[in-house]
């Protein structure tokens, strides 16, 4: 028995000390924002906090939260479900394509920010270089993390009367 | 995923079948173009299918309307990043005129009354959409009924704008705007023509009347269904062209959207299957040692199905666990090709025997051979690319549950009604037993184009009988799938004396889609002779994101580099030069050359690249600056040009130009797939890398819309032209020419 908090509820699991977290969430306890990827902490699409640090959960055993604090992609938002900047800040600049490694970025954009409040474009590449997106929405995490961040307005999406031929 | 589950009964029993035919919501396609007349159709079972909710009112195959005003859209291509889904709908709900704010966005059930007919007829029959209106309803029922003889519901070729959106979606929604007029006309005692529409809502000026569209919805859908709906002229277009916000982006923030992988079956327990494919093609497992995964904890059985094996566990850590212990030897293929080296010098094999002339030709005018002898300058240029794997980030998954000679599936597919034909075939079924969901796909880029992994999944589930989740690995996803082709290309130019290039000679061996991707028509090239001499491919073929343009525009735009080189003139100038009938070729790099600022002197140390391609309609030309000063190639920026025709969705368009720049740098600079003892040698992303952010430059697009009418794609386009931009970029920097791809392995 295996027991820690998740996205700010406490819960106590039957699992073998050494399966990682990542299945624990997934199959146990049926939160499948977290995603599995590569198995070997390469591409960081399974990214969680433990204790508010990012973790490559496919390779982090469940037995190392104990007593712990688990945050995943459900656990960000508001009490009400409020988004929070990253999150906004994803849908104001249209970054997700097929949307698969967004919850480890978005995971890992939520703490560089909270560490580093106004990161620089190095500090951005250094913080999220652990997350692969297949797709290529790279310009636009960059630039999201910037928006969440004040350094760059959010952009204003035009509803209807727009480009004309 | 059970908004496609049958409803009970008692609310499919409002369907009644005369709401069916005057809704003419018989069958799929631009189906609602005359099928009301069709005889024979399983119409009844579409409104339950698609439309069980409350209030819920389908008014034509393809738009409901609830009882809330939300219009619904049900689009029959696959959502896989390419922002299909919202783009599509942003179609119909223009030509309806809805509040883009209350349209929402279903997928449409993998059922033959949603093949993408169009899509149909712009592959089969590319140049003929556009048939008389007497013939619209004949031309309709025969692309249907190809469609599904063929199962097309398929998403690929950058295609659903141009084909399922253009068509099938815009009459869509301009068909059920008049339904809507007509019903009101007929309501409130007014002529049809003095009601006006505008966001979701009906009004008539001198009456005073305005309604929702959701008060008239089932008076619509008793209507008589207009053939041949007037479409919007673009000056009239309100959501086309526009920004609209994507519909499938917030549920990716806060990780609610479902994919494939995150199937669950209603009301039962999961296991979880890991799998083994014989780690050569064309092998089988000769024996297997699994006496300690028998004992682990969680194992549930031990499957040796000849090509692959399987644990299926309460857990597919588990199940992963008991197969790493597996112990398995294989049988002796049969395929000469054991290493990367034998593939290319099968390669040259069948090159060195086709010669200068020899192959099957593929493009050829003029006089080739004479006008090479007499050139004033002739060069030759030999380029290689590698096997690649798709490798998209949610690897091969399916969970299925077979039972009573029924089949369920859960899987991320690009082709849902070929996977469920392809799975009832393997375990014995028909088609019509399996139902099939098909969620979000965590990535496609052709792999999911094949159903090799459906197939395995089924074949599980019969075995098991209990519903079962099988995920691959991902060392078992980069090799063991199927693979973009490697190749080899030769080619000779001739330059002549006023350093025109007058002569194009070309031969290679892999030729599959699209059938012209090694040639650039759009430039003026007097004699010309491209050929293909087939080699064999160890590693079984799957289209990869923009297919044969993916190695051919490298081959072809570094040769164009070539010869501009050769002849002492400057790449966007000597290009522009034989763009003479191709205006908009040479609009498109006119207007990159001036993002690039080309004729300004890069800073020291770096030097600037250039590519043109034309790819599934869309012409994009693409400059790269790369820094060369540390001894290897760090991009600095990226511009570029692209004219679809029109872009429906100018941010969606660039986000897809994005993408595609940077899947095709992991290609251009890591991507190679290579061959020890027949088998794939990379496994994971430490071998297998790719771009990361830290590598990633900016990224500017700029677009040209150019023709309305007629549209090119956007999920493929942009990826063509960087590999040769970049190459010609690091020619120009450092004076090193690279023909052989990926550009790290040079700089290693």
């Amino acid at each position: 028995m295996v027991k820690f908090t998740i996205n700010g509820e406490a819960k106590s699991v039957e699992a073998d000390p050494a399966m990682p977290i990542l299945w624990v969430v997934r199959e146990q306890l049926g939160l499948t924002g977290t995603k599995f990827g590569c198995g070997a902490a390469l591409c960081g699409a399974c990214t969680v906090h433990l204790d508010g640090q990012p973790v490559r959960s496919c390779s982090t055993p469940i037995g190392e939260a104990e007593g712990r604090a688990i945050t995943t992609i459900e656990g960000i938002a508001g009490p009400e479900g409020e988004l929070t900047r990253v999150q906004q800040a994803w849908i104001s600049e249209q970054v997700p394509q097929c949307g698969y490694c967004q919850s480890g970025q978005i995971m890992a954009a939520t703490a560089l920010l909270r560490d580093n409040p106004r990161p620089s474009d190095a500090d951005i590449d250094a913080a999220m270089a652990g997350n692969i997106c297949r797709c290529g929405t790279y310009v636009r995490i960059r630039h999201a993390i910037k928006v969440a961040a004040g350094i760059e307005p959010a952009r204003v999406v035009p509803l209807s009367g727009g480009a004309k031929a | 995923m059970n908004d496609m589950a049958k409803p009970p009964r008692s609310r499919a029993a409002k369907w009644t079948r005369r709401g069916f035919i005057g809704a003419g919501v018989l069958a799929g396609g631009a189906l609602i173009v005359g099928v009301a007349v069709r005889p024979g159709n399983p119409v009844g079972k579409l409104g339950p299918i698609v439309a069980g909710g409350e209030g819920e009112q389908l008014v034509n195959s393809w738009v409901k309307i609830g009882a809330d005003n939300v219009v619904t859209a049900i689009v029959p291509h696959c959502e896989m990043g390419q922002g299909a889904h919202s783009v599509l709908a942003q179609m119909l709900a223009d030509e309806l005129d809805a509040d883009w704010s209350l349209v929402r966005v279903m997928q449409a059930p993998a059922d033959g009354n949603y093949v993408v007919t169009d899509t149909a007829r712009g592959f089969v029959a590319p140049g003929t959409l556009d048939a008389p209106d007497w013939l619209e309803p004949t031309w309709n029922g025969l692309f249907t009924k190809i469609s599904q003889l063929g199962d097309v519901m398929i998403t690929g070729g950058s295609s659903s704008i141009r084909t399922t959106g253009q068509r099938t979606m815009r009459i869509a929604g301009a068909a059920a705007r008049q339904m809507l007029i007509a019903a009101a006309a007929r309501e409130w005692g007014v002529p049809a023509a003095e009601i006006v529409t505008a966001n979701s809502m009906l009004s008539h000026a001198a009456s005073g009347k305005s309604a929702p569209y959701a008060q008239f919805a089932a008076a619509a859908a008793e209507e008589d269904m207009p053939q041949t709906p007037a479409l919007k002229q673009p000056k009239d277009y309100r959501l086309m062209g526009t920004d609209a916000p994507r519909t499938d982006i917030p549920e990716k923030v806060t990780g609610a959207a479902q994919f494939g992988i995150d199937a669950t079956v209603p009301g039962q327990k999961l296991t979880y299957a890991a799998v083994r494919k014989v780690p050569v093609p064309g092998t089988r497992i000769a024996s297997m040692k699994a006496d300690v995964a028998k004992t682990m904890p969680g194992v549930l059985q031990i499957l040796n199905m000849g090509d692959f094996l399987a644990v299926v566990a309460d857990s597919y850590w588990q199940a992963q666990q008991a197969l790493n212990t597996i112990e398995a030897e294989y049988t002796k293929s049969e395929s000469a090709i054991r290493s990367s080296a034998d593939q290319f010098a099968a390669f040259a094999a069948a090159l060195d025997q086709a010669g200068d002339q020899g192959g099957k030709e593929l493009v050829g005018k003029g006089d080739v051979a004479g006008v090479l002898s007499v050139s004033a300058k002739t060069f030759t240029a030999e380029y290689r690319a590698p096997y690649l794997a798709h490798a998209p980030l949610e690897p091969m998954n399916a969970t299925v549950w077979v039972r009573d000679g029924q089949c369920e599936i859960w899987t991320s597919t690009q082709v849902p009604l070929m996977a469920r034909s392809a799975a009832a075939k393997a375990i014995g079924l028909s088609a019509d037993d399996v139902t099939m969901h098909h969620p979000m796909l965590g990535g496609g880029f052709g792999r999911r184009l094949e159903v090799d992994y459906v197939v395995m999944a089924a074949r599980i589930g019969l075995a098991t009988g209990y519903p079962v989740k099988m995920i691959w690995s991902r060392e078992e996803d980069t090799q063991k799938g199927l693979f973009r082709c490697a190749d080899l290309s030769r080619f000779t130019g001739g330059i002549d004396a006023k350093g025109r290039l007058v002569a194009w000679n070309n031969v290679f061996t892999q030729h599959n889609d699209p059938a012209e991707a090694c040639d650039a028509p759009f430039y003026d090239v007097p004699h010309k002779s491209i050929r293909v001499a087939e080699a064999e491919l160890h590693l079984p073929f799957a289209a990869f994101r923009s297919v044969d343009h993916s190695q051919q525009a490298f081959f072809v735009e570094s040769f164009i580099d070539e010869a501009a080189h050769a002849a002492g003139r400057d790449p966007v100038e000597f290009r522009l030069a034989m763009l003479g009938n191709s205006p908009r070729h040479k609009a498109v790099l006119e207007k990159v050359a001036a993002m690039a600022g080309w004729g300004t002197r890069p800073a020291a140390g770096r030097g600037r690249g250039v590519a043109l391609v034309q790819s599934f309609g869309t012409i994009v030309a693409e400059v790269v600056e790369v820094d060369m000063s540390q001894g290897k190639p760090r991009l600095t920026q990226v511009w570029c040009a692209a004219d679809p025709g029109f872009a429906m969705n100018p941010d969606g368009f660039r986000n897809q130009m994005e993408g595609g720049i940077v899947f095709g740098l992991t290609a251009a600079l890591h991507g190679e797939i290579t061959l020890k003892d027949g088998a794939v040698e990379q496994g994971n992303f430490n071998d297998y890398p790719m771009l990361r952010i830290d590598e990633c430059p900016p990224i500017a697009v700029e677009i040209i819309n150019a023709d309305p009418v007629h549209l090119g794609g956007a999920g493929e386009p942009g990826l063509p032209p960087i590999a040769p931009a970049l190459a010609n970029a690091i020619f120009a920097a450092s004076g090193k020419r690279i023909r052989e791809l990926p550009i790290a392995k040079h700089f290693a």
